[in-house]
């Protein structure tokens, strides 16, 4: 067997069974664990498609940022546990995986039905100068900076916003 | 890379998607329900990063730079209206969170 198959298979099964774990836990902390568990799962597998900026990015951003982010208003709100409501609900528990199950049969249909990987013949060159800062960055600074621009001024608003709204009293 | 077909990143990140739209569905704490919308954004960054090596074509990552730039906003913004939401009313729950409700 090839190293990158068992690694596949091995981060594919942490991914998939990570988040899994993550709807299924009735602590919001340990939810919270497993989802960046899952997001270092998805590094690796960014690694293995070559995307060397964005696994880098992905450890960085989500599994720093943002779910630090999360598990500090988690801990400051300290949320009651959802016992009661894990025990009656089980209509809605039915329907929820009744609705996903089918949007996961469709999607499932749709990509063995398209099969890409009949007409894609991966090139293994291409696709790591593809994953690499420079290529990202040229794209980035030339053909995309505006929408680059925008996401900054976004950031900026988005920083206002959350002061604004965590702010004791509006003004 | 090449020795992996395609259809088992698509399948991963469809799995993935799933599992998030169920746990929105299921879940009633208001940051959980967070994190997996959380969940969906990341699995279709996944798709994205799948075509984007498969291709040899680097624009689907910058697409995953922006996604994950808006994912940022996001959690921000919705995180400080929960803390908004808690100050007022003192529950996470959205099945309690209902004034726009008639």
């Amino acid at each position: 067997m090839n190293v990158q198959i068992i690694l596949f298979i091995v981060l594919a099964s942490v991914a998939a069974i990570s988040s899994v774990v993550m709807i299924t836990r009735k602590n919001a902390v340990i939810s919270a664990v497993f989802l960046v568990l899952n997001f270092f799962a998805l590094a690796g597998l960014y690694l293995l498609l070559n995307a060397q900026f964005i696994a880098v990015v992905q450890v960085i951003v989500y599994a720093g940022a943002i779910m630090v982010l999360f598990l500090f208003v988690l801990m400051l709100l300290n949320t009651e546990t959802e016992h009661k409501l894990f025990a009656d609900k089980r209509a809605i528990k039915f329907f929820a995986i009744l609705i996903s199950a089918f949007v996961f049969v469709q999607v499932a249909y749709l990509i063995f039905h398209g099969s890409p990987s009949r007409t894609l013949t991966s090139d293994e060159a291409a696709s790591v100068k593809a994953g690499t800062i420079q290529a990202i960055g040229q794209q980035l600074y030339t053909n995309y900076i505006i929408p680059f621009e925008v996401a900054g001024f976004l950031l900026l608003a988005a920083t206002i916003g959350a002061l604004v709204l965590a702010k004791k009293k509006f003004e | 890379m090449s020795s992996i077909p395609m259809e088992c990143y698509l399948i991963l990140s469809a799995f993935m998607f799933c599992v998030g739209v169920a746990g929105v569905l299921t879940r009633r704490n208001a940051i959980v329900v967070f994190m997996c919308i959380e969940l969906m954004l990341n699995s279709a960054n996944l798709t994205l990063v799948t075509f984007s090596s498969y291709l040899g074509n680097s624009i689907g990552q910058v697409f995953v730079f922006f996604v994950m730039t808006v994912a940022a906003a996001e959690a921000a913004v919705g995180l400080a209206i929960i803390i908004a939401i808690f100050r007022n009313k003192k529950t996470v729950n959205i099945d309690e969170i209902n004034i726009f409700k008639w």
